[in-house]
């Protein structure tokens, strides 16, 4: 008995590893293993509960006060009750405290240590999805133009974080770039706080609503995979973003907005399709997917574009006066809307 | 039968060891003490200030030339320090000081943006080989990648002298060789030291954002543009 037992709470921490501990049996098997194996386990549980209710005593007074109690403790819990009494009466007492106060020094500094050592416990957390090989990454960059059109059968999206994250990183550098030469200037903060919270909010902010509008339909995608596609998903905007900020042609523009950033959309959209069921859900999740990822696209080339031509011009700076971040005439933006406004009705 | 338990415990006469209760355990606890003082050279604290500084000095100056001629030696990952780093990345941001659009107005490149660029930038390129599976320890990477600013932080002084002869064409264009080049040295000094610390399969995943680094850097000094 004691045995399957055993066996069974070693299988619930291996899993409760990963899954962070989401079966209540696993932890109680596990609570009952440590109750069968050793005392020490108990005292350390009793830790936190007995020491409020004997604040006015003197420290040794409240020591041994707490030493009967897990005695009593351990009495009452252990199925060879006779045999651990005897042990733990009052002529093992003074080891009991000695071994005791070395246990709380130990645990105290146990939690000093992992406390410091939490940063790479966290490094440890995230190592899997950082898990690829240049190969993967650039078959997965290309991938991401290059829409798939089976929606019958749910499509792979790999789990992974080092592209999207170097996309974001990117993503910021071309901002950063785009606005220096547009002359932008940010009243609050700094042009590189702007342009971090930019990118990384609308990657995890989006990737957020859209996983909390899948899980309302019911679509079969986790967040990591949310957070991968959109972030691959970026690939697009920093192409178009790049080369839209030092060539000046708006026709330009719009042709890589329909396209590169067009086709990038429906990759997304293709892979949130094959995962999702019906009609509404579907027409609802995609919806919102592709208007807010080309609404970004057109929003980061025309927030920060330089609309005085040259790029001499404003590396020479003072010459020209700064532009603010009000809203502006301009008469692109009409034909824009206009081809927004037709997009929805289009899918 | 008897000898086959006996080999079945094979520790079983060592419960009957005890030590009876009435002799009591005491005696001498003596640490040895090392007869041969090594300590006595090593002591710092008794030379002059003058000394210790100048000699912190001489290790950071030390590193300085490894950046400069990028062989792969590990003199800069083995005795990291952060007062190199600190260093270029406070001349660089005082440099970067004084530009045309902080005058009236924030835009400019301000001191606390260029600190926390460099900082946070390599604080993220350390995660970022960590988690690709990098053996380097994280204030060794740290180390590295603030000593390899040196060759951005000349190009910037360069700047500046080539700004103060006026701001044309042809400074431009001399200030564009000037940080091109300088940018790739870092790029390429900073690969040096960290490569071989990275799996062999991945060293491009770990370069992409290092060139990302120094590129954003080089960049702020090449659009820099002092007021008038």
């Amino acid at each position: 008995g004691l045995t399957t037992a055993a066996a069974a709470g070693k299988m619930s921490a291996g899993s409760g590893s990963r899954n962070t501990n989401t079966e209540p049996w696993g932890s109680f098997d596990d609570n009952l293993i440590q109750g069968g194996g050793s005392a020490v386990i108990d005292m350390e549980n009793m830790d936190d509960t007995s020491g409020s209710s004997f604040e006015d005593m003197g420290e040794m007074h409240q020591r041994m006060k707490e030493e009967e109690e897990v005695a009593a403790e351990a009495a009452a819990t252990e199925d060879d009750s006779a045999e651990d009494g005897e042990f733990l009466g009052m002529k093992g007492l003074k080891g009991q405290l000695g071994r005791q106060v070395a246990d709380e020094v130990w645990q105290a500094g146990k939690r000093q240590a992992s406390r410091a050592f939490n940063l790479y416990a966290n490094i440890d957390i995230l190592r899997p999805y950082f898990d690829v090989e240049p190969v993967q990454v650039r078959n997965r960059l290309i991938e991401s133009m290059i829409p798939v059109r089976m929606i019958n059968f749910p499509q792979k999206i790999a789990g992974e974080l080092y592209g999207p994250l170097m996309l974001v990183f990117t993503l910021v550098a071309i901002l950063l770039h785009g606005m220096k030469t547009s002359g932008t200037v940010i009243r609050e903060g700094t042009l590189m706080g702007t342009a971090i919270g930019t990118c990384f909010g609308y990657w995890l902010g989006v990737s957020s609503f859209i996983y909390f509008l899948a899980y309302l339909v019911n679509a079969q995608i986790t967040m990591l995979q949310m957070l991968s596609l959109l972030g691959y998903g970026l690939f697009g905007h920093c192409a178009v973003l790049l080369i839209t900020y030092n060539i000046h042609f708006h026709f330009l523009f719009y042709v890589l907005w329909l396209l590169v950033g067009g086709l990038s959309t429906l990759r997304m959209v293709a892979a949130l399709l094959s995962r999702t069921v019906g009609q509404t859900p579907r027409l609802l999740l995609c919806g919102t997917l592709s208007l807010l990822h080309m609404l970004f696209l057109l929003y980061l080339h025309f927030a920060y574009h330089k609309i005085v031509e040259g790029l001499l011009d404003s590396l020479e700076g003072p010459n020209l006066a700064p532009m603010q971040r009000v809203a502006r005439d301009v008469p692109e933006l009409n034909t824009t809307l206009r081809i927004l406004g037709a997009l929805p009705r289009a899918q | 039968m008897a000898a086959a338990e006996e080999a079945s415990r094979p520790f079983a006469g060592l419960s009957d060891v005890s030590i009876s209760e009435d002799i009591p355990v005491e005696g001498d606890i003596s640490v040895p003490v090392g007869s041969s003082r090594r300590d006595d050279e090593f002591s710092t604290l008794d030379e002059p200030v003058k000394e210790t500084i100048l000699r912190d000095l001489r290790a950071v100056g030390n590193k300085f030339i490894h950046v400069l001629y990028p062989k792969r030696s590990s003199a800069l990952l083995r005795d990291w320090d952060l007062w190199g780093p600190l260093l270029l990345c406070v001349t660089l941001a005082l440099l970067l000081q004084g530009g045309a659009a902080d005058s009236d107005d924030q835009g400019g490149p301000q001191f606390a943006e260029v600190f926390v660029i460099v900082w946070f930038g390599s604080i993220i390129i350390t995660l970022n080989s960590k988690l690709l599976g990098g053996t380097i320890s994280f204030f060794q990477s740290l180390c590295v990648l603030g000593y390899c600013i040196m060759p951005l932080t000349v190009a910037m002084a360069v700047c500046r002298i080539v700004l103060i002869s006026g701001s044309g064409n042809v400074s431009f264009a001399v200030r564009l060789v000037v940080v091109t080049v300088s940018f790739g040295w870092s790029t390429f000094a900073s690969t040096a030291f960290l490569a071989d610390s990275q799996p062999p399969n991945r060293k491009a995943l770990v370069v992409y954002p290092v060139f990302l680094f120094y590129f954003v850097i080089g960049w702020m000094i090449l659009t820099f543009s002092p007021s008038q």
